[in-house]
């Protein structure tokens, strides 16, 4: 059968976000407490926003393998973040495209502005340790919905975590230049990391110290392999890690291109 | 009148068609009642950007078959797969020139080993060598690692592991 004007009609797809209305249509969804919302709004917005850095990377990556690579680990995290956007029971388009930037609660480690291709596996590196050993960890959620997402994303981000491990050492232990590029990228990663393990008072988030123990593990295994070292930094201040809220000037200039579409066009389908 | 499950066996994936949906283990339940057909499918990754697709392949199959309401859900739990790929899915994919996925690594409580060095192995789809190397961990597709053979120089498709 050839499709007609109905089915045709039925594909229209909206121009941002994707047709599913609900991607969680076959999960038990009872309403989401504030707890497990502001859970899966952190959750989805550390994804929603860091998949943006890595898709700046489009055109911008060293060869053609790792071009495909970042467009897929980028994929997996926008997957991500529609399901957990999703989950927290508001509309994830409203939550993706209609925002400003102080009302997103990412960490900071996913908006700072793409540096050059050591600082992005550096980065990569912090952020899919982190967010694995959260993953892990959220499978046991007794909220049936995220814990079959964290599931899903355990499998995808042990693959991202591979990814820049491997090209950690690659540099690190590589030439004496890329072995220099990557320690200046460390030096101006590590400062982002102590707000990763701040203690945010959610009584459904994993325990900092335990993800904290796991991170320094691994971290500390793959900088060994790469002959590269902690740096030492100014410590922030307790406020200062805990804040969710507070962000750099970078999330305003990244929304600004990324919300572009939705808000010129609002409903638009193609 | 054929049953909702068979017409629904029937749809192909969107980027292999070569393979229907069943066989790629992302059809995952078909219900049917008082002419109400409910479909279930699971995503192969969270990002999947084919679920429109196939969402839409299976509603308008179901529909020219005589069934006038057709709902397609999404369901993640269990997580899908690689090991969901059927024996004749298997045969398809390498058929294709696409090496078909050993067997997933068992999802384990607690943390996750980190693993460097290269894990995967598969034999060349074209000329069965088993001397091929990874080019890439992330291929033209989330699913699909690129490999080369070093006997007959040929890349190829390798469906991940996962």
């Amino acid at each position: 059968m050839g499709p007609d004007d109905d089915t045709l009609a039925a594909d229209g797809h909206w121009a941002f976000g994707t047709g599913f209305s609900d991607p969680l249509s076959g999960l038990p969804m009872p309403p989401a407490g504030a707890d497990l919302a502001a859970l899966c709004l952190a959750l989805g917005d550390d994804a929603l926003i860091m998949s943006h850095r890595l898709q700046e990377w489009c055109t911008r990556a060293p060869e053609l393998e790792d071009e495909v690579a970042l467009a897929n680990i980028a994929l997996d995290l926008l997957g991500q973040a529609r399901l957990l956007l999703a989950r927290t029971g508001r509309d994830e388009d409203e939550l993706a495209f209609r925002r400003g930037a102080g009302e997103f609660r990412n960490v900071r480690l996913a908006e700072v502005p793409n540096g050059d291709f050591a600082h992005l596996v550096v980065r990569l590196l912090v952020f899919s340790t982190w967010r694995l050993a959260l993953l892990t960890r959220l499978r046991d959620s007794d909220d049936e919905a995220l814990a079959a997402i964290a599931a899903k994303g355990v499998k995808e981000v042990a693959y991202h975590r591979g990814y820049a491990a491997r090209w950690t050492i690659r540099l690190g232990d590589g030439t004496a230049h890329s072995h220099e590029r990557t320690r200046q990228a460390l030096a101006a990663v590590w400062p982002l990391v102590d707000q990763l393990f701040a203690a945010d008072g959610n009584p459904r988030s994993p325990d900092p110290a335990d993800l904290r123990e796991e991170f320094d593990a691994v971290v500390g295994h793959v900088l060994a392999e790469a002959t590269l070292t902690i740096p030492e930094t100014a410590a922030e201040t307790a406020a200062e890690r805990a804040s969710r809220d507070e962000h750099t000037g970078a999330l305003a200039v990244l929304l600004e291109e990324m919300q572009s579409v939705a808000r010129a066009l609002p409903g638009a389908t193609w | 009148m054929v049953t909702a499950r068979q017409v629904a066996e029937t749809v192909t994936d969107p980027e292999l068609p070569q393979l229907t949906l069943a066989e790629l283990g992302v059809l995952r339940e078909v219900a049917e009642r008082d002419g109400r057909v409910t479909v279930w499918i699971t995503p192969t990754y969270s990002g999947c950007p084919a679920l429109d697709a196939m969402r839409d392949d299976l509603v308008r199959s179901l529909t020219g078959a005589g069934y006038a309401e057709v709902d397609v859900r999404v369901t993640l739990s269990p997580a899908w797969s690689s090991d969901l790929i059927t024996g004749p899915g298997r045969r398809k994919l390498a058929e294709a020139g696409i090496a078909p996925p050993g067997p997933a690594p068992r999802p384990a409580p607690g943390p996750v080993p980190l693993v460097l060095g290269p894990v995967r192995t598969a034999a060349c789809p074209l000329c069965g060598s088993p001397d091929t190397e990874e080019l890439s961990e992330f291929g033209a597709a989330p699913c699909r690692a690129l490999r080369r053979c070093r006997s007959c120089r040929e890349p190829f498709d390798h469906f991940k592991e996962i």
